[in-house]
């Protein structure tokens, strides 16, 4: 790999002073629209590793660089989903997803002059992921699979080049879960981006990376690093083959070696 | 929510209003209750009926009163909710200093305003302010410290400002909290202001009703109680109405149920 567009190089993070490390030295690096899941037993400080790479927390060691900066501070050009939709109730659909417009530069400062055409973009966002015609609804009318969905044009709506996933699909029935993977490869398809998702789901795993990395229980660190050759674009079908199952599988004995250690 | 419950909902306040009133006019009757004790509710009324250019001349001055001392309390309350609810610093410096002031009994500061202000509208006015503002403040801040901190994170990654967080997140998630905290703040403010007019002025409903006990005009007194609660109550019922129109999304559950 030449160049990366994230880069945790001999990275560590200890939450308090005195208290044992949450993260220990953590090497990554990620390549500019690459599409990776971090997979690992709970409690193992996978969604640490987001907050260290959105700049919401520093690493106590070692260096976090993103798009060639290291990170000092909250990125601008990332988009953030969790297992809770964080929908505001007052807005409707299409507000919320308009709610990064009104804070990012430069479309902050365009929002009063070009509001019709952020609007509509939304819609189109709305639309694609099968949410047409839900934009004046507000999010308590809402499926949990559908405020979700709208959960992810909100994170994307501004395009930015980084996509957090902290366990998205956690939250959700089967179907919808793997409804919504399709969903997620559409739009990384349409655009590519570069996107960390962080899951305990293996197979949600192999069905939306290009690269796995298994971390260990707490402190965590990554143990493995798995390739991911399955071609693009992954579908449900897919899911039944052999290959797919024997990468779960080698995913599943790894995990199982982690915990009994 | 069928019918028939439906329907008892809507006229229970009235049934169990009136209910009241007869069993305090029957009671009044039958123990044989002497006037200048316990007036009967027929004889308040008509108190109420008897000296009611008087009693809308005080009732004026006291809703104007309450309503000003209410209106700083909602502005003070509003910023001082706003400064503890959003920083940990100002909240550990402040909530002391809170909580010993809204302990002290407003009774024993109107002596000191009246002191500094003198004595009439004044006084009132800031003893319905002092002892309304509290809930409002406590409201407020508690609206914005339980923030959701994905909520916050999923802002903050975007690079919002703390003021971005506030104005887009912080405000509108507080406002249910905000309007529940005003229908108890204006009711306490009208305890404020009539407890100022008792000791300290020459007009309002606490004037009124302490120039009438002691002249044993004992019907005019519970008149004027009448008259405050009733007040109270149009109040109260005026800040629901405004908190179910402007919070819609947070009364979703008592509205699908």
């Amino acid at each position: 790999m030449t160049h990366a567009f994230v880069e945790l190089d001999r990275v560590k993070l200890r939450y308090q002073e005195g208290e044992g490390l949450a993260l220990e030295q953590t090497d990554m690096k990620i390549a500019n629209g690459e599409f990776i899941a971090v997979v690992g037993p709970s409690g193992c400080g996978k969604s640490s590793l987001l907050k260290l790479v959105s700049g919401l927390l520093p690493a106590t060691e070692g260096t976090v660089i993103v798009d060639g900066r290291e990170v000092s501070g909250p990125l601008k050009i990332c988009g953030m989903a969790f297992q809770n939709p964080t929908l505001l109730p007052w807005r409707s659909t299409l507000a919320n997803v308009l709610l990064p417009l009104e804070i990012v530069q430069p479309h902050r400062s365009r929002m009063r002059t070009q509001r019709k055409t952020f609007e509509e973009m939304a819609t189109r966002m709305l639309t694609g992921v099968g949410l047409g015609g839900y934009e004046k609804k507000f999010p308590w009318e809402l499926s949990g699979g559908m405020q979700q969905r709208a959960s992810l044009c909100r994170a994307l709506i501004h395009e930015p080049d980084l996509l957090l996933l902290d366990e998205p699909f956690g939250a959700l029935d089967a179907f919808t879960r793997e409804e919504l993977w399709d969903t997620l490869q559409k739009l990384w398809m349409e655009r590519p981006f570069t996107v960390i998702l962080v899951t305990h789901d293996l197979r949600e795993a192999v069905y939306l990376a290009d690269t796995i990395y298994v971390m260990s229980t707490r402190p965590g660190r990554i143990l493995v690093r798995y390739e991911n050759p399955l071609p693009r674009p992954r579908t449900q079908e897919m899911t039944f083959r052999e290959d797919f199952g024997d990468m779960v599988h080698g995913l599943k004995s790894h995990i199982r070696t982690v915990r009994a250690a | 929510m069928n019918g028939k419950s439906k329907l008892y909902t809507v006229y229970s306040p009235w049934i169990a209003s009136i209910g009241l009133f007869v069993v305090w006019e029957l009671s009044v009757r039958l123990f044989d209750i002497p006037e200048y004790v316990l007036p009967t509710p027929s004889a308040s009324f008509a108190a109420i009926w008897q000296f009611r250019d008087a009693i809308w001349m005080h009732a004026v001055q006291t809703m104007l009163t309450t309503l000003g001392g209410f209106a700083i309390a909602v502005v003070f309350g509003v910023v001082m909710g706003a400064a503890v609810g959003s920083s940990q610093i100002v909240y550990s410096a402040a909530n002391p200093i809170l909580i010993g002031f809204n302990s002290v009994p407003k009774i024993a500061v109107v002596p000191v305003l009246v002191m500094w202000f003198g004595i009439g509208t004044v006084p009132a006015v800031l003893t319905a302010f002092l002892i309304s503002f509290f809930p409002i403040v406590a409201n407020v801040a508690t609206g914005l410290a339980t923030l959701e901190p994905e909520l916050r994170d999923v802002l903050r990654s975007l690079g919002a400002s703390r003021m971005d967080v506030l104005v887009k997140v912080g405000f509108p998630r507080s406002l249910p909290y905000f309007f529940t905290s005003l229908k108890v703040a204006v009711t306490l403010a009208f305890v404020g202001s009539v407890m100022s007019e008792t000791v300290a002025s020459n007009v309002g409903m606490g004037y009124l009703m302490m120039s009438a006990s002691s002249k044993f005009n004992i019907p005019l007194v519970f008149a004027g109680l009448l008259v405050i609660a009733a007040m109270g109550i149009a109040m109260y019922g005026i800040f629901s109405v405004v908190e179910q129109r402007s919070t819609r999304w947070a009364v979703r559950g008592a509205r699908s149920a």
